[in-house]
């Protein structure tokens, strides 16, 4: 049994053999609290998630709409950490085979030792990090451990994203990279059909053997659709957490939805 | 080619470029990706633009011509006997257009903007001050202005929302997390992301990622750069010490700059502990642990779990649960040192300046005029002293008044009172005349409790 960066790989790899995107879900842990944000991840996994990204909730997150801001908000009120995130992903593990990436901000992952985090990362059974606010120029505090212990690190491309920058990034990732589709925080809106976006995933493309996957904006089924035919993946994050907040049953469903979405015609 | 008006190469707290604007071990650029490339372009044009002589000029003449500057360097007269000696040399950033030091740097980056292309500016606020000051600038150059404030704050800093809708800036009031400056902050970062193509942010202090801190202090140097040349003219000889107060650490930063270099000159940042460190304060070098916040890497009031904690101080200015890097910087390596001034001290100090020296200070600078009496008792009678009159305080009149001076109210209820008996014997003579009942100043209805009335 794979872990790690190979547990990501062979994600994509299926995905793509049965020709489709695979569908890369966001929820944050502890929110509403520990107990309901299981409850929801599970049905989101049951629903048909090829890779779960787990929110580590920061106080401060600059990255995220205002969706992701006040989840985190809740997360933490209800007495979310990294320990505690680091025990979810562990019970997803036991239930689930899906990769997990570890979703966060640079604070409270290097707070709580570059170490000893990828260390209870790996045990835990979660595959990768992603961290928003760590360029390639200040990864390495993590990354280097992180990929120590057979973790992927998930680099990020946005519009904004020059090609030498680009490199860099490409140059630093492994498991996928996560190319940002649009110029803005998570949950902003998105137009899927931009012909300019479609552009920029070729380009990524051209210069990437990784597995590329395209976030921000994505909501609804037909959104995945436009996009599954330019990415290896499509990440939803917003619109999880909103129909999170409906329950697990709204939640399982709205991904079984999506998941309809990835075929590739 | 010409020598640069200021070269960075004789900064020896500048590292090489390619260390990304840290100071030792503290600053970077901690920001999403999509905010590199704008980072990265201002860390690139910077540099051109403050070597360039058209741009330094145009600055430095707008310094001159509107803002007010040299702004003096005072003599304390009559201060010094009440704190224990020295030759206390006030740098009057008060006397500032918009009364703070905080248009020194607005003035600058809104000319870098324009300088860029952009077309947009945005910027946070806490107290109102840097918001007031931003607005300013723009109206002054002519450019839309959107500035973002904490809800809590806009409540407190009522007049200074009335100021920057005056100026023509938008007000955007931040609800989320703790409602203040770091949520303004995020807000304003959140907007920037979705904006920077045409877009500038002008963050007011020497904090966030490289190269801000760098770039804040140099537009702030100008405090420093004037208080040195003075000094030496005036006594010959430069001070012992020179003093400032810290949140973010724009002035103290702006002030220090031009002494750094001088190892004689002992190097004194004030912050503020509010109600005492064990109850809610904003001593970030005291209490802070390193951490990533805003852009930088540098000491951070948080948990041990990594996330901020709240900031508190009287003063709205020093409300910030970090410090810029390179503050952290001299801390580190003993350059400068951090003393604690708690709100109940800066209240005292506000009333003693005003008292002693006829100024009345804003509450942050307050904080450093509140520290002097332990650096004279660690320098002795005859040191020589320079304190960053950093911003006045007629913005802080409201808390003064709940919070300092009851006698001052009693005498504003009893007036109120012998007002009110004289109308009612007046009414009692002529017929009834109904209307104000209470004293109104400033458009606000005063009780004797000092809250506002409806």
């Amino acid at each position: 049994m794979s872990a790690g960066v190979d547990r990501v790989a062979a994600a994509f790899t299926r995905a793509r053999e049965e020709n489709r995107a695979a569908l890369v879900g966001y929820l944050t842990g502890f929110d509403p609290d520990r107990a309901g944000s299981l409850e929801r991840i599970f049905a989101a996994c049951e629903g048909g998630l090829d890779v779960l990204e787990l929110g580590v909730p920061f106080s401060d997150p600059t990255a995220d709409g205002p969706t992701i801001q006040a989840a985190m908000t809740r997360a933490l009120a209800s007495g979310a950490s990294v320990a505690g995130a680091l025990a979810l992903a562990a019970e997803i593990r036991r239930r689930f085979e899906l990769p997990i990436v570890l979703f966060s901000y640079a604070n409270p992952l290097i707070s709580y030792g570059p170490e000893r985090l990828s260390r209870e990362t790996a045990e835990a059974g979660a595959d990768a990090l992603l961290v928003v606010d760590l360029p390639p120029e200040h990864a390495e505090v993590l990354r280097g451990p992180a990929s120590a212990r057979g973790l992927g690190w998930v680099g990020l491309v946005a519009p904004t994203t020059t090609p030498n920058r680009r490199a860099r990034v490409l140059g630093a990732s492994s498991g996928f990279v996560y190319a940002v589709s649009l110029t803005g925080v998570t949950g902003a809106p998105l137009n899927p059909g931009d012909p300019a976006l479609h552009a920029g995933l070729a380009t990524l493309r051209s210069a990437s053997s990784l597995p590329i996957v395209v976030g921000f904006g994505v909501r609804k089924a037909e959104d995945v659709r436009a996009l599954a035919g330019h990415a290896d993946g499509v990440v939803v994050g917003s619109a999880l957490v909103e129909a999170g907040q409906r329950g697990p049953a709204a939640l399982g469903e709205l991904v079984k939805t999506l998941r309809a979405g990835t075929l590739r015609a | 080619m010409t020598a640069a008006p200021h070269s960075e190469d004789d900064n020896p707290l500048r590292g090489p470029p390619e260390l990304l604007g840290e100071f030792g071990e503290f600053g970077g650029r901690y920001v999403a990706e999509t905010l590199m490339p704008a980072v990265e372009e201002l860390a690139r044009e910077w540099p051109k633009a403050w070597a360039d002589y058209a741009f330094v000029d145009e600055y430095r003449a707008i310094l001159r011509d509107y803002v007010g500057r040299p702004t003096p360097l005072t003599e304390a007269r009559r201060l010094p006997a009440a704190i224990g000696g020295g030759r206390i040399f006030l740098k009057r950033e008060d006397l500032n257009h918009t009364g703070a030091h905080k248009i020194n740097n607005c003035i600058g980056q809104v000319l870098l903007a324009r300088r860029l292309g952009k077309t947009r500016i945005i910027a946070e606020t806490g107290a109102g001050q840097h918001g007031v000051a931003t607005a300013t600038a723009c109206a002054y150059f002519g450019m839309p202005c959107t500035v973002y404030m904490g809800a809590e704050d806009v409540s407190r800093q009522a007049l200074n929302v009335v100021r920057m809708r005056l100026l023509g800036a938008e007000v955007r009031p931040v609800t989320s997390g703790s409602a203040t400056l770091k949520d303004a902050i995020n807000a304003a970062l959140r907007d920037w992301v979705a904006s920077v193509a045409d877009t500038h942010y002008v963050i007011g202090s020497v904090m966030g990622p490289d190269p801000y801190p760098l770039m804040v202090r140099e537009l702030q140097r100008v405090i420093g750069d004037e208080a040195r040349a003075q000094i030496l003219d005036r006594i010959g000889r430069l001070p012992d010490a020179a003093v400032a107060c810290v949140g973010g650490g724009s002035n103290a930063m702006g002030l220090f700059a031009a002494f750094v270099p001088d190892k004689e000159v002992r190097l004194f940042g004030v912050e503020a502990t509010g109600e005492g460190l064990q109850g809610r304060h904003a001593a970030t070098m005291a209490k802070g642990r390193i951490g990533v916040f805003h852009g930088m890497r540098s000491l951070v009031l948080q948990t041990d779990d990594g996330q901020l904690l709240e900031a508190h101080s009287i003063s709205a200015g020093l409300d910030y649960p970090g410090i810029g890097p390179e503050h952290a910087h001299l801390h580190a390596t003993g350059r400068a040192r951090y003393l604690g001034i708690s709100d109940r001290e800066a209240l005292a100090a506000t009333e003693l300046l005003a008292r002693t020296e006829g100024i009345i200070p804003a509450l942050e600078t307050a904080h450093a005029i509140a520290a002097l009496p332990q650096v004279i008792a660690e320098l002795g009678p005859e040191a020589v002293v320079i304190v960053n009159v950093s911003g006045r305080g007629d913005k802080d009149m409201h808390t003064v008044m709940t919070h300092l001076d009851p006698a001052t109210l009693a005498l504003i209820a009893e007036a109120e009172r012998e007002r009110k008996a004289a109308r009612a014997a007046h009414h009692g003579a002529t017929g009834s005349h109904p209307g104000e009942e209470a004293l109104i100043v400033d458009g606000h209805e005063l009780r004797a409790d000092g809250k506002e009335g409806a």
